[in-house]
């Protein structure tokens, strides 16, 4: 049966259960867009800046466990996903993004909107491809969503050049793809498994430390049950919150540059650390010279160029993090279960200590709103329900610290790369996986006017999402630096000059509502989240309220500002 | 940390962008490349890239877990704490005045390099070894005066019994 380019590529993303695809079309591209026209089950939301379409798939691949799909143009359409392919690759997201190219005889000419889109996303994609030989698509793509959501998962790239797209080929679905190079390891080593069971019998102060790998492999359920069988005490990373219940009495909050006290300080005095599915990314060590001096650390991995880059390990495991976990457990489970709670008393003493002298603190008793207050009584209100999106700066570390997250999936961020504008497209990418769910993004007034047109996305295509601005006046996060660091010099981070945005969600034909008072938060949060629709809620708070504890950079993560 | 010379023999797919991928890595990461040499196998689908670096073992670490982890490369074979053997080739063109002739043939004999090419006043002599010999080559041939040289990068192979 012969094909054109654009109907194999139609085919071969549905073959891969993909419902849902975010694109802008030009072009390079108007044949596949004119394919898709024809296909019902494959939904085609067009977004108003690329960007936004990337941001949007990174969150439909988090919130359905499945593999985003962008689609764009060639020149400035692949140019502008840039930022997003590298948020996804920091954030190990499994992604594939087409991107249309010029003709494979124009390829290198300097032709309009060409661009060695290849080159460029080379240090950003987990790999990408530029098809030449039409004969060769099917199996390109059907590769291409085997890499993107096998091993560490990471975003890929396909260049499909317009004649490519145009040609007719002789289609057959391919054979399941084959690599002689790439033979990702999911087998974790029994001996360093059995190692890791001796260490945790030894243990006197451990901690749990989860991360996002935790949340991608699926493994939250297994964490938790080591966690709970050894009574052990559990942080998270940024990119870990919800791989265990942050309702437990053993959950310590985040760790790291804005993490709990009782967090750095568990993590600062413990003996032993069981890392899973986490890079010690220098937002949570601190300085790595004074990171857990006392500790033993058990890594487990999937990619083995995360162990070893920063903190020395002394007993690594590399492989998928949810069957190492299980596997562990299944050998905890063959012992006696007291040789895995020694002597844990004075331990989880010391730690409610800490939690009970130095926790999370603001004060509300006061005229205007504390940005802490809205995002807690958000918390209250949605039940912890909300999958909730952030943007990137206060907003994101207050809601990280105040948003109690129960469950895996729940909190879609921007960890690694830290992107602002993320959370508003990552909102409607979100709703699109879970169309039941409500989607709640956390929003600063900067970081929102950074992909604000994307509100015409979720209105034109019925994605509602429920958009909370903390507006604070200020870029928050650099003020907060400069306070402490730049002696208040506040260059370049007043925001006093904002559109209107109850005005502006009209605009859009969104709902907007605004509150200055404390009084009115709950009010506002609760007529928002039920108005139909698409909703900004606006609390004008703080304006120089700063995100506390706080580790300076290049300090010791146990070396806290506290309120 | 100690810094030592390290040889790596990457087996890569013979492919458009591999070699840019890896050297993407070295630059991405602030890793230098001391020398760097390609070329396919038998297998016209396989490329066999050569690679000297200096760093110091836990950086070595890194690059052959990151080269590992490029979705192009099939093997990454460090040859540096293995029996090996390596050459390099050189082609130097030396000034061939008349009194020096007759030196510049003892050094050639003495190296087992070739003179390529002779002119009325100048020759090309052909030169291979490890990287030590092609340097103790030049720097016998500096004082006759050297006009031009070109150098490949390294290539090697383990040795049969290389451990």
């Amino acid at each position: 049966m012969k094909l054109t380019g654009a109907q194999i590529l139609v085919q071969m993303i549905k073959a891969q259960g993909v419902d849902t695809i975010f694109g802008y079309p030009g072009g390079a591209t108007i044949d596949i867009h004119d394919e898709l026209d024809r296909h019902d089950d494959l939904r085609h939301i067009l977004v108003r800046h690329e960007q936004g379409a990337v941001h949007m798939a990174d969150a439909y691949a988090r919130a359905k466990k499945a593999t985003g799909v962008a689609l764009v143009t060639s020149g400035p359409g692949a140019t502008n996903t840039v930022t997003g392919i590298a948020s996804a690759h920091s954030d190990s997201i499994p992604m594939v993004v087409f991107t249309g190219q010029v003709p494979t005889g124009l390829i290198g000419n300097d032709a309009f909107q060409e661009v060695d889109i290849v080159g460029i996303t080379r240090p950003c994609t987990k790999h990408n491809y530029l098809v030449k030989n039409p004969a060769k698509l099917a199996d390109t793509i059907q590769e291409a969503f085997h890499i993107a959501r096998s091993g560490r998962p990471g975003p890929v790239l396909v260049d499909l050049p317009k004649d490519v797209i145009q040609a007719q080929i002789e289609f057959n679905l391919p054979e399941p793809t084959q690599m002689k190079s790439y033979k990702p390891n999911y087998k974790p080593n029994k001996k360093q498994m059995a190692k890791a069971i001796s260490m945790l019998k030894q243990t006197r102060r451990p901690v749990i430390f989860a991360g996002g790998g935790v949340i991608l492999s699926q493994g939250a359920e297994e964490l938790t049950q080591i966690a709970r069988l050894a009574n052990i005490p559990v942080t998270g990373s940024l990119m870990g919150l919800g791989a265990f219940p942050g309702s437990d009495p053993n959950w310590l909050g985040m760790l790291g540059m804005h993490g709990t006290y009782r967090a750095n300080m568990s993590i600062g005095h413990s003996d032993l650390i069981f890392a899973v599915g986490v890079r010690f990314d220098d937002r949570v060590t601190g300085n790595i010279e004074k990171f857990a001096p006392d500790a033993k650390i058990i890594q487990i991995d999937i990619d083995p160029t995360s162990i070893h880059k920063n903190i020395e390990v002394d007993c690594p495991i590399v492989g998928d993090c949810k069957t190492a976990l299980k596997d562990i457990y299944t050998l905890m489970e063959k012992e006696d279960p007291k040789d895995f709670q020694t002597d844990r008393t004075a331990w989880l003493a010391r730690i409610e200590e800490w939690k009970q002298t130095t926790p999370l603190k603001y004060d509300q008793n006061y005229e205007v709103i504390k940005p802490q207050y809205v995002v807690e009584k958000l918390y209250e209100i949605t039940r912890g329900e909300a999958l909730v999106t952030t943007e990137v700066g206060q907003n994101q570390m207050w809601t990280a610290q105040y948003y109690h997250f129960d469950k895996p999936n729940h909190f879609i961020t921007s960890g690694g790369l830290g992107v602002m504008g993320f959370g508003l497209p990552a909102a409607i990418g979100a709703k699109a996986a879970q169309p039941d769910k409500l989607v709640v993004n956390v929003a600063g007034d900067g970081s929102i006017q950074m992909n604000i047109q994307e509100l015409m996305t979720a209105i034109e295509s019925k994605l509602d999402v429920k958009i909370v601005i903390l507006n604070n006046r200020f870029l928050g996060m650099v003020r907060q630096w400069q306070e402490f660091f730049y002696d208040k010099a506040y260059a370049s981070t007043n925001m006093e000059n904002a559109p209107d945005f109850v005005k502006l969600a009209e605009a859009y034909g969104a709902k907007g509502f605004k509150c200055t008072q404390p009084a009115c938060v709950t009010e506002t949060l609760e007529t928002g989240l039920n108005t139909p629709g698409t909703v900004i809620m606006e609390f004008v708070v703080e304006r120089e309220e700063s995100v506390y504890p706080m580790v300076p950079a290049g300090g010791a993560i146990t070396d806290m500002l506290l309120v | 940390m100690k810094i030592n010379r390290y040889l790596l023999s990457i087996l890569v797919d013979n492919e458009p962008g591999v070699l840019s991928r890896i050297s993407g890595l070295f630059s991405g990461r602030g890793f230098n490349i001391d020398s760097l040499s390609v070329a396919k196998t038998t297998d016209p689908d396989v490329s066999v890239i050569t690679m000297v670096t200096y760093c110091d073992a836990h950086i070595i670490e890194q690059i052959k877990k990151q080269l590992h982890k490029l979705i192009n490369v099939i093997r990454v074979n460090d040859l540096t704490e293995k029996q090996y053997v390596e050459r390099q080739l050189a082609l130097v063109k030396v000034h061939a005045r008349t009194e020096k002739r007759a030196e510049i043939m003892r050094i050639v004999d003495i190296f087992r390099s070739k003179i390529v090419d002779v002119g009325h006043s100048h020759f090309v002599i052909e030169v291979s070894g490890d990287s030590g010999k092609i340097e103790a080559f030049i720097s016998l041939m500096q004082p006759v005066g050297i006009v031009e040289i070109a150098t490949t990068g390294a290539i090697a192979l383990g040795r049969e019994n290389g451990k």
